[in-house]
């Protein structure tokens, strides 16, 4: 054994193969330590030379722990685990004996996730062209530098950050205007970006604190209205610190006194900002922020909080982003906050005005898209566009759901008037119309929905569809509607009368019909049936409220939540885009 | 693993030699058995009878081999045998029919003249004293084990082990104090002695003995076997043998030396007298010796040709006739527009031939007498866009620069950043529009270097609303929104060691450690297909130049030849004996040649997967292959920084270009040959005048024998050295126009 020591290569000693097995609980004798540590030397040696050629076919100089896992595998044995790290580990000697070992320190996580200094990011890969050798001969312009992902800095800058931050984040709120103010003029602090979008990222751990959580997206805010800051793909970051505060079941909005629904506002108003200012800077982000507000929509687990986020996102990204997301999805949306906003139960008090955030989030949205929808085709410089849906179906639809708290909303739009197609907006399913609409026609004249008389009896016993609706076309003048008033009259027998049209509509049910005498309500024109699901009616009843305990849980008929300023006329809505805190 | 090895080196064997199995079984075991072998000359057949049926233990161990000969089939040689040794009783009788059959034996031998052991014995007919060693050899074998499986095993036989030191050093004596022409030959003999020699006193459980011969011998070898010796050196166990590949090779190759007649016969008498019989039996085993008439080589002779790990190429390797040529390009009418741009319509245009090139890579009209027929292998057909591109590429070549020594290209260097050291690979397309990269994190990345950028091709959904009737409908096809200057493929998951754009660039192929070939749309940017047949890690893949084929090589030492709509490969060339480090393909689609770390090329026949070329000369592991645009030479760069060129029609190295200090992973000649870049880890791009380096005078001797005498002129050829900043050069590209594209990830440490 001991003429082998000349050799070059390092040697596991039959020493450290007897201790190793004493650790591990095993008695070897001196021969077969000495086997041992032999085979175990020659091992080493041949995953050393395997792991050789890993490194000279990636082209490198320097083996890496990767290279020698590489080997390792390809003969069949576990891979070494936990010296990735790119950092050289020193090898050190005990103070007393021959032993020496990998230094591995304890790692802090709270440390190193609490840390104020920032850890360097992973720059994109990327190529980079320039002539080197013109002709063959040198090219002696300077190179460029090397992009890195953070450049190094200077004191002051250094400095600067550490003032910003703290005034930002700290209590003196004229302090923090200042700094807000500097953090949206100052032209030299573009190495300072990554920094600051890292602190911006820390919205996910302060998502108890409104207040913070406000000031980050003020520095969001002022970072993306900076002229001189070049974001590229630190838009993408900044983005998803956005969509957190529009999107996430904060800490915050667990307390109902905490008014989490501004920051939500705020938040989606900033990311449109971002969007529309920044939004080329990385391609497909329209895309990705719609899929992933789709997504949340979709998510019957999320909160409300979350879906109302996603509603005012979508509206905050222009009434196109509502036709395509929002749109599509109300119907089955629908039914999940028809049966939160049915639910009367104590328990669910804060849940159903939740529900009712959500559904204003919905109402306003919706009429800005049919609002913009509206003036879109008033354009004839704009016909080329495509539609997906025609104006008035969408109106019919929509109408389906909202009632007339939809119609009060356009009724005092006068702008509107006028330039509106005057197409008798009639689905293709016309015969549905019935006998209620029958009195609201007559009185056409007027620009504000009626109430309608009906007795609601209604329902017919085979309950597969055709409640009683009021077909309110969009357009108000006289020769349309009085042709659809013509139309929806004779149609009115044709009313049971199941046309290929029901197919469509398969799922449409109604309520049994309730015993007992029957009783007038009030509708407020709401077609009964939604199209996939159970519609909402929105009535309004002047009558003493049934006890709720005779009701079904998928009461049909009950009071109408009076959602959005049904009484004043909103003149200036446009001006109140997200004030959504409408009196309930 | 080491199962398919073996089985890979047989056939290979089989393929290349084509010997008469029967000969070659009977050979086998006969010399295993120490007994005179039936197609020995009929001189030595009495004196080998004589000593042939001895101990008991030679009894049984001539039985066993009787059995494996039945078993085999071989009844002839069985009947011989049986015969011969003595087994049967009509020993008279016998006698005349032996020396019959040793010369019907010897006869078809002769044709095959593969097999080193009959070609010794051939040889060894001229010398009186073959019957004193066959006779000595006989009574020694008599330790031997009776197992079939022993016997023919390569290191069973025992010497003294302590004698092995006396041996090799009176061998070492005696070349030492020949005459300096023949020293130079004889000293050949050294590396593949030893490693045997080590190698039979590992495997007879001679640890120290082994050890004390590694240290007292390993100092003499050459310096480009050091790598070797280290893998030997770690070697010291029997246990330790069993799936070792190096060693492996060394047991199932024959380690070819070319040695001239003069020489040999010195060596001969030399051990003849000596009786030195262990060095004569692994010579007769292990070592096949080619020998040729003529002046002994120099020194520097056969140092530029050794290195390799089973030696040199033999000669009849490289007789095969090899199509280099170029095929006729098809006729394309190209607009005649040199001056103006504009001019796209083929109709107004009075129809021209293409504008003539005078240059190297010249397609002339009339057919190429070194070119393969044009449907040699079935080609894809041209599709119009490849028309397109043809006739583009046409006139970019129209606007080439002409280079020269006076003359050097500008150099553009695409520098991957922030790759983390992780770049292992790059390729660019042949219009230079696109730049790939593979990267150890499994990742392939697809860069556009045109404003242009990459698109996808729409979803099926959204394809069926497009107006399929319209004019741009290719462009409508394309999905804008995807638009971005880099895609990203993921599907690996292992790094991408080798990857190749396909020449229509519709596809990219990339080749990982995970085993896998995959084919790339770039489309859609998605996987197409998982080529699966290398169970090993790939180490390169390449398109051909037609498309359709390619051919990937890995660790598995077998080439594969794939066409895209395949799963299956189409061949399999088998015969390297190490890792197969890189691929590339001729010029004219019908060969293939692969670099390995065994440190040969081979060049492989696509038609019927024969090896028509071997080149050795390397010494170390080759890692990049580049064929001339005329197709009639390649230039392989390997690790020791060397730039081998060799003339495929010849199956000649003629020029050796030093100046690397790093391996050399990146060569390419210019469109029209004049300049050969090389690229290298060691951060320098250098330009070499391959025109004057082609320019050697090879007259027939030297074209019969291989025998070059290489001048040393890499300076003279050497036309500059250009330096990156820390960046190794890992992919090189000539434009149409002629301008060198270089590439390599930047390295910040």
């Amino acid at each position: 054994m001991a003429e082998r020591e000349e050799r070059r290569f390092a040697e596991v000693s039959r020493d450290s193969v007897k201790l190793m097995a004493e650790s591990a609980g095993v008695e070897v004798g001196d021969e077969v330590a000495a086997l041992l540590a032999e085979d175990v030397c020659y091992r080493l040696r041949e995953a050393a030379q395997n792991s050789s050629q890993f490194m000279r076919h990636a082209k490198r100089r320097k083996l890496t722990v990767e290279d020698f896992n590489r080997a390792l595998r390809w003969s069949n044995v576990e891979a070494v685990c936990g010296y990735g790290a790119q950092d050289a580990l020193p090898f050190r000697p005990a103070k007393e004996g021959e032993l020496f070992f990998v230094e591995d320190r304890d790692v802090n996580l709270v440390n190193l996730a609490l840390a104020t200094n920032i850890p360097n990011g992973c720059a994109e890969t990327m190529v980079r062209v320039h002539v080197s050798y013109l002709d063959g001969k040198g090219n002696l312009e300077p190179q460029g530098t090397v992009p890195s992902a953070v450049q190094s800095l200077s004191e002051d800058l250094l400095k600067y950050y550490q003032q910003i931050t703290r005034a930002i984040l700290g209590e003196d709120p004229h302090l923090m205007k200042v700094a807000l103010l500097d953090l949206q003029t100052n032209s030299k602090i573009a190495a300072l970006l990554p920094y600051f979008v890292y602190v911006i990222s820390g919205v996910k751990s302060v998502s108890h604190d409104l207040e913070q959580l406000n000031r980050l997206l003020h520095m969001v805010k002022s970072l993306v209205q900076n002229p001189y800051l070049y974001l590229g793909s630190y838009v993408r970051s900044l983005v998803s610190s956005v969509m957190y505060c529009i999107l996430e079941p904060l800490a915050a909005s667990i307390n109902p006194l905490n008014d989490h629904w501004t920051l939500r506002d705020y938040a989606a108003l900033l990311l449109s900002h971002i969007f529309w200012t920044h939004g080329d800077l990385v391609s497909g982000l329209y895309h990705q922020i719609l899929l992933s507000l789709q997504k949340v929509l979709s998510d019957p687990v999320r909160p409300l909080c979350s879906h109302y986020g996603a509603v005012v996102g979508l509206h905050a990204l222009g009434w196109k982003a509502v036709e395509r997301v929002l749109y599509p999805h109300l119907p089955a949306y629908w039914a999940n906050l028809q049966a939160v906003l049915d639910d009367y139960s104590v328990s669910n008090a804060q849940v159903k005005a939740d529900g009712h955030k959500v559904y204003g989030a919905i109402l306003v949205a919706v009429e800005r898209l049919l609002k913009m929808k509206a003036l879109s085709l008033s354009k004839p410089a704009e016909g080329g566009d495509w539609t997906p849906v025609p104006l008035p179906a969408m109106y019919c639809e929509l109408y389906s759901f909202f009632g007339d708290s939809l119609a009060v909303r356009f009724s005092t739009g006068p702008e509107l008037e006028g330039c509106l197609p005057a197409l008798p907006c009639q689905p293709a399913d016309a015969r549905k119309e019935t006998v209620a609409n029958a009195a609201a026609g007559l009185d056409n004249s007027r620009k504000m929905p009626q109430l309608t008389a009906n007795l609601n009896i209604s329902p017919r016993p085979d309950g597969t569809h055709g409640f009683p609706f009021i077909f309110r076309p969009f357009a108000r003048s006289s020769s349309s509607s009085s042709s659809v008033q013509r139309r929806s009259s004779s149609s009115r027998p044709g009313q049971r009368s199941a046309g290929p049209s029901r197919d469509v509509f398969p799922k449409a049910r109604f309520p049994p019909p309730q015993a007992g005498p029957p009783s007038f309500s009030f509708l407020i024109g709401g077609r009964q049936m939604g199209r996939r699901c159970q519609g909402r009616r929105f009535q309004t009843s002047f009558g003493p409220q049934p006890p709720l305990a005779s009701l079904p849980p998928r009461a049909y008929a009950h009071k109408l939540p009076v959602i959005g300023r049904v009484s004043k006329p909103v003149r200036r809505w446009t001006c109140s885009h997200y004030s959504l805190h409408l009196p309930l | 693993m080491a199962a398919v090895q073996d089985g890979q080196v047989e056939s290979d064997a089989e393929k290349e030699t084509k010997p008469d199995a029967s000969n070659d079984v009977a050979g086998n075991s006969s010399g295993g058995a120490r007994s005179m072998s039936p197609n020995a000359a009929s001189s030595a057949s009495g004196a080998a009878k004589a000593a042939a049926p001895t101990g008991p233990g030679e009894q049984q161990t001539l039985l066993a081999v009787l059995q494996f000969l039945k078993r085999s089939k071989l009844l002839e040689s069985v009947d011989i045998l049986r015969r011969e040794a003595g087994l049967s009783d009509e020993l008279d009788e016998s006698q005349t029919n032996d020396g019959a059959a040793a010369g019907s034996g010897a006869g078809s031998q002769g044709e095959g003249s593969v097999d080193a052991a009959s070609l010794l014995r051939r040889v060894s007919v001229g010398g009186a004293a073959a019957t004193n060693i066959a006779a000595t050899t006989t009574s020694k074998g008599a330790e031997d084990q009776p197992d079939v499986s022993i016997v023919l095993s390569a290191y069973s036989q025992q010497g003294d082990p302590a004698l092995y030191q006396v041996y090799y050093s009176g061998l070492k004596n005696f070349i030492e104090s020949v005459l300096d022409c023949h020293r130079a030959e004889l000293s050949q003999l050294f590396y593949p002695l030893f490693v045997h020699m080590y190698l039979e006193l590992v495997y007879n459980n001679h640890e120290h003995e082994a050890k004390v011969f590694f240290e007292k011998f390993s100092g003499d070898q050459e310096c480009y076997y050091r790598d070797d010796l280290r893998v030997l050196s770690g070697l010291t166990k029997k246990e330790h043998m069993k799936g070792n590949e190096t060693l492996l090779d060394f047991r199932t190759s024959k380690f070819v030396l070319r040695i001239s007649r003069d020489s040999y016969q010195l060596l001969k008498r030399h051990l003849q007298e000596r009786q030195n019989n262990q060095i004569w039996l692994i010579i007769q085993e292990h070592l096949y010796i080619d020998i040729f008439d003529g002046m002994p080589r120099s020194k520097s002779q056969i140092d530029s040709m050794s290195g390799s790990l089973a030696g040199e190429a033999r000669r009849e390797a490289n007789k095969a006739k090899v199509y280099y040529g170029l095929l006729k390009e098809p006729e394309i009418e190209v607009p005649l527009d040199d001056e103006d741009d504009e001019a796209e319509n083929e109709e107004g245009k009075p129809k021209k031939k293409k504008p003539k090139k005078d240059n190297l890579g010249s397609k002339n009209k009339k057919q190429d007498p070194n070119a393969p027929q044009q449907n040699r292998i079935p080609l894809p057909e041209l599709k119009d866009s490849d028309k397109l591109d043809k006739i583009m590429s046409m006139k970019e070549a129209t606007k080439k620069i002409r280079l020269g020594p006076d003359t050097l290209p500008s150099i553009c260097f695409y520098t991957f950043l922030n790759a983390y050291q992780g770049l292992t690979s790059v390729d660019v397309t042949d219009d230079s529009s696109l730049i790939a990269g593979g990267f150890a994190d499994s990742t392939v990345r697809v860069w556009s270097v045109t404003p242009k950028k990459l698109r996808k091709v729409k979803s099926a959904a959204d394809l069926n609303l497009i107006d399929k009737e319209a004019d741009d409908v290719l462009e409508r096809i394309m999905d804008e929104k995807t638009a971005s200057e880099s895609k990203i493929l993921y599907g690996h998951s292992g790094p991408v060691y080798g990857i190749s754009f396909s020449p229509d660039r519709n596809y990219l192929l990339s080749s990982s450690e995970d085993g896998t070939v995959r084919l790339w749309s770039l489309q859609t940017f998605t996987c197409l297909v998982g080529y699966k047949g290398h169970n090993y890690p790939v180490w390169d893949t390449q398109f051909s130049p037609y498309g359709y084929y390619f051919v990937s090589g890995g660790h598995d030492r077998i080439a594969r030849l794939w066409a895209t709509d395949h799963y299956q490969p189409l061949r399999m060339f088998a015969g390297h004996l190490a890792d197969i480090t890189c691929t590339h393909f001729h010029p004219n689609s019908n060969y293939v040649a692969t670099g390995s770390a065994d440190r040969t090329v081979r060049l492989w026949d696509v038609l019927n997967g024969n090896c028509v070329r071997i080149f050795s000369g390397h010494k170390g592991p080759i890692h990049s292959l580049a064929f001339s645009p005329n197709g009639k030479y390649v230039a392989s760069g390997a690790t020791d920084g060397r730039v081998l060129l060799w003339d495929i029609g010849h199956g000649l190295m003629i020029g050796e270009l030093k100046g690397h200090t790093d391996t050399v992973y990146a060569l390419k000649f210019s469109r029209d040959g004049e300049i050969l870049a090389s690229g290298s880890m060691d951060g320098t791009v250098r330009l070499w005048d391959a025109l004057k380096a082609f320019d050697v005078e090879t007259d027939d001797f030297t074209a019969a024998t291989g025998h070059i005498h290489l001048p040393d002129n890499s300076q003279e050829l050497l036309l500059g050295t250009y330096m990156t900043k820390s960046t190794p050069v890992i992919h090189l590209h000539f434009t149409r126009r002629n301008l060198l594209l270089a590439a390599g990830g930047y390295n910040s440490q």
